[in-house]
């Protein structure tokens, strides 16, 4: 399959024959289920492919980003390898500690100070209370909260938010970074902050694996790009003949 | 592909259930500090309900009950006697109760993080726990005044009924916390199980009233609930010592050896079979919320 992978050294994110199948549900109740397995039939559900024998591995320390349009099956893709979802077909094998900058944000209660909420957040995304302790002034520095740490983040605005969100994500210690979508946070400058941090994650030897529609940054950032379309793999290569062959489709 | 060496290697999404919890210790306590400092935000009253709502419900019970239907003359301490297993049963309902919600109301984070997801009901369970705390002092105070010292034997049924009465809550709340993810009606099952639990277990009666009431079948069916042992265990320890009962064993039922160990087996049990019935659905709780 994926034959391109130059692996002198061992890969950290293994895909293999990864099938997912979403049933689009429509009975929510014991009643409606018990009803439609005693009539031997599915009442409403209709399968559907959203990955269909997807294979590639990502070497240590290699960047290589998802491509495709929306729907695709790129966000699908990487909750498979965040652990959120699993395959129903295939497997998928993870090296070291995984983190992601998906949906950052989402452990964020709104009546704790942003103080509590970093900690909370880190140690969500794996990390301990020493490690927290020790990148903790780190984290608020990059998020440019400034004083207002320990404030409900309810009353922060919601650039304040995100950026804080943001800024526990990237922080945390990890040797795999999934980054799906990261340029729609904040404002320029803080967008431009992000992107230095993340080169200077993949110049630290991390291993990444970026979605994103933005393919100038794409193509900054990797160097080898694999397009789904309709949740199959259609190349897998260099990131500049990977932006052509989603583009010509 | 298959040929490269996968030492080191991990599935992602494949915790090791409850024993994942234990490595997840810092996590675990900043969840239940988040439960504790957010439940009565903006809330003028605040903790003070953890009290009042246990306080309205014993009155109701003791002006029925006691006062009503005259159980005080039979029972010694009768208050005290009631407030022992309104105490056991809210723990039961609570820690129940929260377990059985605890997913669908983390769905922001199980949909888009992994992390191990019986975080969530273990981490209410312990906040159900700190809830009983304050409780149980209100009980020990009144025991104290009625001239409760503690023994052993004392101090150790109440450990066991607190044990038993988690291990239940536990399986339980596993079991219909994972089942709530996709079909809702769980959590109206939850409903009736909880508000059962106070009649099905001699909170407001006495085990003899039963055992004089019921067959002898229908009567050893009665004893296999688990609540009832761990509620008999807390009136052992609470209430007992207060009367004037020279041998504290002839409060309890004869069997209670034997109840126990049932009791204890039914809770490894009921916690097996809701991590099994948890793993099983945790495969697809992203995509069921």
């Amino acid at each position: 399959m994926s034959e391109i992978t130059t692996t002198q050294k061992r890969p950290s994110i293994i895909v293999e024959n990864v099938r997912k199948t979403f049933q689009i549900r429509h009975t929510h109740s014991m009643k409606e289920a018990f009803i439609s397995r005693i009539k031997r039939k599915q009442v409403g559900s209709t399968p559907y492919n959203a990955l269909d024998d997807v294979s590639f591995t990502v070497a240590e320390g290699e960047s290589v980003a998802v491509l495709g349009f929306n729907g695709s099956g790129k966000s699908t893709l990487l909750k498979l390898v965040s652990g959120v979802l699993e395959p129903d077909a295939g497997r998928v094998l993870t090296r070291g500690r995984v983190a992601g900058l998906i949906e950052v944000g989402a452990g964020f209660h709104p009546e704790l100070s942003g103080r509590e909420n970093v900690y909370l957040n880190a140690a969500i995304l794996g990390m301990n209370k020493a490690e927290i302790d020790e990148r903790f002034d780190r984290i608020v520095e990059f998020s440019e909260i400034g004083e207002f740490i320990d404030q409900e983040v309810k009353h922060y605005s919601s650039g304040m938010f995100l950026r804080l969100a943001f800024s526990v994500a990237i922080h945390v210690e990890l040797d795999v970074l999934l980054v799906d979508e990261i340029l729609s946070v904040g404002d320029a400058p803080f967008r431009k902050k992000c992107t230095e941090k993340i080169h200077e994650l993949a110049q630290a030897g991390k291993t990444m694996l970026i979605v994103s529609h933005n393919m100038a940054m794409v193509q900054e950032l990797c160097e080898r790009g694999v397009v789904i379309k309709r949740g199959r793999k259609i190349f897998d290569g260099p990131i500049n003949e990977a932006v052509e062959a989603m583009n010509a489709k | 592909m298959t040929s490269v060496d996968l030492t080191g290697f991990q599935t992602p999404g494949r915790g090791r259930g409850i024993l994942d919890v234990f490595n997840h210790g810092y996590l675990l306590r900043l969840l239940i500090r988040k439960g504790t400092a957010t439940r009565y935000r903006n809330s003028v009253l605040g903790w003070t309900w953890s009290y009042v709502k246990p306080a309205a419900q014993f009155f109701i019970y003791y002006f029925v009950m006691g006062v009503v239907l005259q159980f005080h003359r039979d029972v010694e301490n009768f208050a005290v006697y009631l407030f022992a297993g309104v105490v056991a049963i809210n723990l039961f309902n609570e820690a129940f109760g929260n377990a059985t919600h605890s997913i669908v109301d983390n769905r922001a984070l199980v949909r888009k993080i992994y992390l191990p997801r019986e975080l969530f009901p273990i981490s209410t369970i312990i906040i159900g726990v700190i809830h009983f705390l304050p409780q149980v002092a209100i009980l020990l105070i009144a025991c104290i005044l009625l001239g409760w010292t503690p023994t052993f034997l004392s101090i150790g049924a109440f450990l066991l009924g607190l044990i038993i009465i988690l291990m239940v809550s536990l399986g339980l709340g596993l079991l219909f916390g994972a089942l709530n993810v996709r079909y809702r009606d769980a959590q109206n099952f939850v409903e009736i199980i909880r508000m059962l639990s106070t009649w099905a277990s001699p909170v407001l009666y006495t085990i003899a009233m039963v055992e004089k009431a019921l067959p002898d079948w229908a009567f050893r069916i009665y004893m296999l609930n688990p609540l009832t042992t761990s509620v008999e265990l807390f009136h052992y320890a609470f209430w007992a010592p207060t009367t004037s009962a020279s041998d504290l064993t002839d409060t309890l039922a004869p069997s209670i050896g034997t109840d126990i160990l049932t009791s204890l087996g039914i809770g490894v049990v009921l916690v097996v079979i809701g991590q099994i019935v948890f793993r099983r659905f945790e495969r697809s709780f992203a995509q069921d919320l």
